[in-house]
């Protein structure tokens, strides 16, 4: 086997366990950490085939900065128990069907890759600054064609950068006591209710489980 | 004898295929929105997993440039995904995806 190949094997490995355990795993931290090992194996597989710019932006975006994202919720908000498997499921069947529908995807994958290798000529079709076989290092390719080609993309990507900013400040910014959803009941009000997030009440809370609606008029006010 | 064995384009978008499959079957069967995104990161993942690929078939750097602006979305994606939760936590209880079922308020 070669070395290609040996890597490939071992990447591809990294990443199916780390996404069996990112859909398995019952507590989302661990979730976290399993979706960290599956990007690692992405950026694995990335360098194999010579994007090694990629693989480094992997790393920092992904592990680095959203995996850390996901933490610092996961870590604010408290939600790191045991949740839903016990939970009935709100459509019959819903598990299964997804099984199902999760295995036609991944027969329609395989086959369109079976029916469209015919094509997979290996000819060599990049031209110019846009070829892998230019003379210029990765880096150096990829900002060539990205700041001259696909440089209205790239400003716009900035615009949508902008808007995801402002839209994460409007939405999480403080709430007033009017603003709260006192009307709209949880769909599973035959599960305990929680501790409320954020409020000096918690151990009220914890004490006995308080119905959702009175705990959250009581954050409501704690927070406003 | 296997030592003749090379990895071809097939193999990686038949790993794709899997990771993608896998990703989306979380996606319907968890309830937690935090590990729903995880999911969508897996799905996303495996189409920049098809773009490389690709990419390296077709002797073009305009597969890596696609992986760039996913690569963008998906961090944008989980800012405003993140930020709903962040809100909708503080308002009321119920963390899970069948809680937040209607859309009024």
């Amino acid at each position: 086997m070669t070395a290609e190949t040996i890597t490939f094997v071992v990447g591809a490995i990294i990443i199916l366990a780390g996404a069996l355990g990112v859909v398995g795993s019952k507590n989302p931290v661990h979730s976290a950490l399993f979706l960290v090992q599956t990007l690692m194996g992405v950026a694995l597989l990335f360098v194999v085939q010579e994007a090694h710019f990629l693989a480094a932006v992997q790393i920092v975006v992904y592990a680095g900065a959203i995996v850390i994202l996901f933490l610092f919720v996961i870590m604010l908000l408290g939600v790191d128990k045991a949740e839903e498997w016990q939970i009935k499921e709100p459509i019959a069947g819903q598990r299964p069907i997804a099984v199902i529908v999760g295995a036609a995807l991944l027969g329609l994958g395989i086959v369109t890759t079976i029916i469209a290798s015919d094509g997979l000529t290996g000819q060599v079709r990049g031209l110019g600054d846009k070829a892998l076989t230019s003379e210029y290092t990765d880096v150096e390719r990829i900002g060539r064609v990205l700041f001259s080609d696909y440089a209205l993309s790239f400003e716009i990507t900035a615009g949508l950068l902008t808007i995801a900013v402002i839209a994460a400040v409007v939405l999480t910014r403080s709430v007033r006591g009017e603003d709260l959803l006192e009307d709209l009941e949880p769909a599973s009000m035959a599960i305990p209710a929680a501790a409320p997030f954020g409020g000096n009440d918690s151990d009220h809370g914890d004490a006995h489980d308080a119905p959702a609606e009175s705990s959250s008029d009581e954050s409501g006010e704690d927070e406003s | 004898m296997i030592g003749a064995i090379e990895v071809s384009t097939e193999w990686y978008l038949v790993l794709s295929a899997v990771l993608f499959s896998i990703g989306a079957v979380g996606l319907l069967i968890r309830r937690n929105p935090l590990v729903m995104f995880m999911c969508v990161e897996l799905m996303l993942n495996a189409v920049n997993v098809t773009f490389v690929a690709m990419g390296t078939e077709l002797n073009d750097v305009g597969g890596q440039i696609a992986v760039f602006f996913v690569l963008v979305v998906a961090a944008v994606e989980v800012v405003v995904g993140l930020a709903l939760v962040v809100a909708i936590n503080r308002r009321r209880l119920g963390a899970s995806a069948d809680d937040i079922s209607v859309l009024r308020g």
